[in-house]
């Protein structure tokens, strides 16, 4: 059985104009010792998934989920007191702002002593013995030194390496990193990704990578799952996702890639992210897509497979970046000719 | 390269901070920025690449002419600011303008775009009449692909790019030959970056304007700069055009930057050189070669000596005094390192 | 001519007015919108006095010394809350009495505010021995008891009610320099002030053009919460005797007329009493939701 299965998570929050779909049916399947990336822009609701999981969202948020169930206990129906034994021992989380996620008016030992304390039946000698053993584990040299240190009298890697040594303190079997290199200098953050991989595959956790870095994803993840717009549009292996993308939009990202591009201009995606007051009919990326068709601004789009890849997408591209609609409609040229029409009157609407 | 003198030359700048660290305690000195030279010709892109602290935004205030020089002089389109004269500052502010990071900093929330736009006008052109500006303000919106009824809008009412767009505008408006670009995408999403930096080079290209271009983004400057200039600790460590640094990377330092930026391909071979250790704080800079303590080549002369930026490709040929600053030429490779990569 | 430049921004998004969504975060708190309520309608009793007042705020019924209100044995719905110790009718005098405390309000709130918001931009940007300067004598200003203080202004200018207004003013005004200080400190290094200075905008222009609209939430939140203590101030220095004079219908001055009645007869302390309690409690409940619209601090995303 999977660690973490999520189906259907969709998370509402209640704003000053009505409610707004943050997560839309999102589904999530992770195993022991997976590394699954979830990428997406600001506004695709990758950190507002996780941070539901966790419990974490403010009051103004309404989560529902057919199915949420993290290692066996169903995550929907946990009271708060059971929920506080799982979350920061068998699941944790670290985030972007390591300088604002510890409390400065502690030292690190104390706080990494304290979460200590709330999961594990430990003595105080033992407290601290483990702590130093976490702040060696995570690199930071000198630990007994850096336990007496407040946060502001370390780097942002640093205390990075302590957030780390926190949501590792009572080996989770999940841990959830919440754009944990954003903050930091690329040389900064090739250590603490080095770091968060190592440390996985000693101990056999599964870890959540959320991230909008493409070259992050490549480099550590091994599966990987794109949003846009709060809902899941493609899921799959990173090798084939960086090789043959099945979405219209991981295509488009990948493009705009600077590192792709080959003359002056870059590929881009023309638009917007939809936000709350423009959300179209039908798919969400027909604004957007460059294959778009008269159904896509319809009818919603369902999961569908595609060799291996799970794809949000009416017409999902195949290994040669083709949409299926332009197989299918190869033989009935005339058709094909309408529907183009249709599209550029619709584009021209939208301009 | 073209013969035409260069807009912008920069020869040793340097800007230091005092600052208190305690009631008692002497104020210290943080060099946030320890000498830096270079020269940027119309229509080109001089990449300033570093981390945080290394001084590059520094550099950005100093040259816009928000922060005045410590020493060092700044000769922008043939007139020289010197630390003392502040005279040349106001005839040369329309020639150098800026767009900053953040895009939801950077624009007055209480302020109308127009407003906005016509601000540097009101300011500096006062002769302009009240319909001659809204007319360049909403051509401007149009230039940078927005829409000329925008004109009267709030910046709440806009998307982070379309932000960005709003603020490159303002900085085109009193037709500056040198836009400083500090951290232009760092703050936008991956689609929406490329937007920015495709509109980048089609001004560029229209109005041949020099680009200071900072980031700490190394594939959005490959793809960007004519030149780099990579920053330690607030001097420059590696100089010279884009493919010199990127293909002929010879300071360990920039081996490192390269070497640590992920790549979005999972076939890439990984071969990582991790530093260890952290930055070293500017108050109290190591001596001798600021990089000393965290590179792998260190020696005890490294310890003792700095570098001096000098010719990578030729033989040594110190450029740090004052009266030849680097030129733009094919072999414009310069190095700070005594023991360089090669 | 350029199209290729428009890579096309221009997708458009209706967002919400500002004023809708203020409302929003407005009418979320119950207490802010009775409050607004009551201060709305006490405005208007104040605008429309000489018209809702059944008698003059002066005329004295001789008649009718000490009448109780109308439900009591002995009252008479002419004189619907009864009569004072000179038969001045106590409904009209209360009804009068608004126009004092909202004057006294908006004049204290306006030379307060004005005052405090030029001394905190000055104090702000000057920074060096300026800023030490005026933010010195605030501290001494505010480290005085604020009601002795105004006392003692008051006895020094003579007791009247345009300086025991004054005085309040004064006492009230450090709140406002610290306020706009703290928010131009915290504006003045935003990008948006870096650029307008890089377009060449002179101090002024910087002050009060760039910063000064960013840094009024807070002070419009300030303001309605002096507005009530300003109303306290002066009804507290008309009760010692040193605000508005007799035969000013004020409501402090007409707790301290009533002072030597207390046990006889208790409408005349207990009504002026309500209606000074019920418009501060009003003003200080609308002000709650006006911070919880308008500081960004409190709003949730």
């Amino acid at each position: 059985m999977a660690l973490l299965e999520v189906v259907g998570l969709t998370v509402e929050f209640k704003t000053a104009n009505g409610q707004f779909r943050a997560v839309d049916a999102i589904d999530l399947t992770v195993d022991t010792g997976d590394i699954v990336a979830i990428v997406g822009e600001s506004g695709s609701g990758k950190s507002v998934s996780m941070l539901a999981l966790m419990g974490l969202l403010p009051w103004t948020a309404t989560i529902t989920a057919e199915r949420m169930v993290f290692n066996g206990h169903n995550l929907a129906g946990l009271s708060a007191r059971e929920r506080r034994t799982i979350i920061g021992r068998d699941m944790a989380m670290i985030f972007q702002e390591p300088m604002s996620s510890l409390n400065p008016c502690f030292t690190v030992g104390f706080q990494i002593r304290e979460s200590l304390k709330t999961h594990l039946n430990l003595s105080r000698r033992e407290r601290q013995h483990r702590a130093v053993e976490l702040l060696d584990q995570v690199g930071l040299p000198e630990p007994e030194k850096r336990l007496a240190a407040f946060p502001h009298q370390l780097s942002g890697g640093m205390n990075q390496r302590v957030m780390i040594a926190m949501a590792i303190a009572c080996q989770p079997k999940l841990l959830i990193a919440d754009e944990p290199t954003t903050a930091l200098d690329v040389t900064i953050q090739a250590q603490i990704l080095e770091l968060l991989v190592e440390l996985q595959r000693n101990s056999d956790m599964a870890l959540v990578l959320i991230t909008h870095d493409m070259g992050v994803v490549a480099e550590t993840a091994q599966r990987v799952s794109v949003q846009y717009a709060g809902q899941k549009v493609e899921e799959q292996p990173v090798l084939p996702l960086f090789d043959a993308p099945a979405h219209p939009y991981t295509s488009a990202l990948l493009a705009a890639l600077p590192e792709r591009s080959s003359g002056r201009h870059l590929a881009s995606i023309a638009g917007v992210v939809p936000g709350q007051f423009d959300r179209p009919a039908g798919c969400l990326f027909s604004p957007r897509c460059e294959h778009v068709q008269p159904l896509c601004h319809e009818q919603v789009p369902s999961q569908t497979q595609r060799d291996g890849a799970s794809v949000l997408c009416h017409f999902p591209l195949d290994r040669q970046g083709r949409p299926t609609h332009a197989r299918q409609d190869h033989d009935s040229q005339n058709q094909n000719q309408n529907s183009q029409t249709d599209v550029n009157q619709i584009n021209g609407g939208m301009q | 390269m073209t013969s035409s003198s260069p807009l912008v030359v920069a020869d040793n700048l340097t800007r230091f901070y005092t600052v208190k660290s305690g009631a008692f305690s002497k104020p210290s000195v943080v060099r946030a920025l320890a000498g830096a030279s270079f020269t940027l010709e119309a229509g080109k892109t001089l990449a300033v690449v570093g981390e945080s602290g290394c001084g590059k935004s520094t550099l950005a205030r100093v040259v816009t002419m928000i922060e005045s020089p410590t020493s060092g002089t700044l000769t922008i389109d043939g007139k020289t600011i010197t630390p003392d004269d502040s005279s040349a500052r106001a005839a040369l502010r329309s020639s150098v303008q800026i767009v900053f990071q953040d895009p939801y900093g950077s624009l007055n929330p209480r302020q109308k775009i127009g407003r906005i736009l016509e601000e540097p006008l009101v300011i500096n052109r006062p002769s302009m009449s009240a319909e001659e500006r809204e007319a360049k303000a909403r051509d401007m919106l149009r230039l940078v692909g927005l829409r000329p009824e925008h004109y009267s809008r709030f910046p709440h009412m806009f998307s982070g790019g379309q932000r960005q767009r709003i603020a490159i505008a303002r900085a085109l408006m009193l037709e500056p030959r040198v836009l400083v670009l500090d951290e232009p995408v760092s703050a936008l999403d991956l689609s929406i970056q490329s937007q920015i930096l495709n509109l980048l080079v089609d001004l560029q290209d229209q109005f041949n304007l020099a680009y200071l271009f900072i980031s700490h983004d190394l594939s959005v400057v490959k793809h960007m700069a004519d030149d780099v200039m990579v920053m330690y600790l607030g001097q420059p460590v590696e100089t010279g055009s884009r493919d010199a640094v990127f293909e002929r990377a010879w300071h360990p330092y920039t081996r490192v930057l390269l070497s640590a930026t992920p790549v979005a391909d999972p076939t890439h071979q990984k071969d990582r050189i991790v530093l260890t250790g952290e930055l070293p704080s500017p108050i109290d800079p190591p001596s001798g070669c600021a990089f000393h303590p965290r590179c792998w080549k260190a020696d005890s002369r490294c310890q003792q000596t700095a570098p001096l930026l000098q010719s990578a490709e030729l033989p040594a040929q110190p450029i740090s005094q004052p009266s030849a600053p680097p030129e733009a030429g094919a072999l414009n490779h310069y190095l700070a390192c005594h023991h360089p990569e090669k | 001519m350029n199209t290729s430049l428009t890579d096309s921004a221009a997708t458009d998004v209706q967002a919400p007015g500002r004023f809708r969504e203020f409302w929003f975060y407005f009418s979320e708190n119950r207490g802010a919108v009775v409050g607004m309520v009551i201060t709305v309608l006490l405005i208007l009793v104040a605008l429309f006095a000489d018209f809702i007042a059944p008698h003059s705020a002066t005329e004295q019924y001789r008649d009718h010394f000490l009448q109780p209100p109308f439900w009591q044995e002995g009252g008479s719905t002419e004189f619907l809350l009864g009569t004072d110790a000179v038969g001045r009718d106590l409904l009209s005098r209360l009804i009068h009495g608004t126009r004092y405390s909202f004057m006294i309000g908006a004049m204290v709130v306006l030379v307060a505010a004005s005052g405090g918001i030029l001394l905190g931009l000055i104090a702000g940007f000057a920074r060096g021995w300026v800023d030490t300067i005026i933010m010195r004598i605030m501290d001494v200003i505010l480290a005085v008891p604020s009601l002795l203080l105004a006392l003692v202004m008051v006895a020094i200018l003579g007791p009247s009610l345009m300086n025991a207004m004054l005085a309040i003013a004064i006492v009230l005004q450090p709140h406002y320099v610290r306020l706009t200080r703290a928010s131009v400190l915290a504006e003045r290094t935003k990008d948006y002030v870096t650029s307008a200075k890089v377009a060449g905008a002179g101090p002024f222009r910087l002050m009060f053009v760039t910063v000064l609209p960013n840094c009024l939430a807070p002070i419009i939140v300030q303001a309605a919460l002096s507005f009530s203590s300003a109303i306290l101030d002066a009804a507290a220095l008309g009760f010692l005797g040193m605000g508005a004079q007799p035969p000013t219908p004020e409501w402090g001055t007409m707790l301290s007329e009533a002072r030597e009645f207390i046990l006889r007869a208790w409408w005349v302390v207990t009504f002026p009493g309500l209606a000074i309690l019920i418009t501060v409690l009003a003003i200080n409940l609308m002000g709650d939701g006006l911070r919880d619209a308008l500081d960004p601090k409190l709003k949730r995303s």
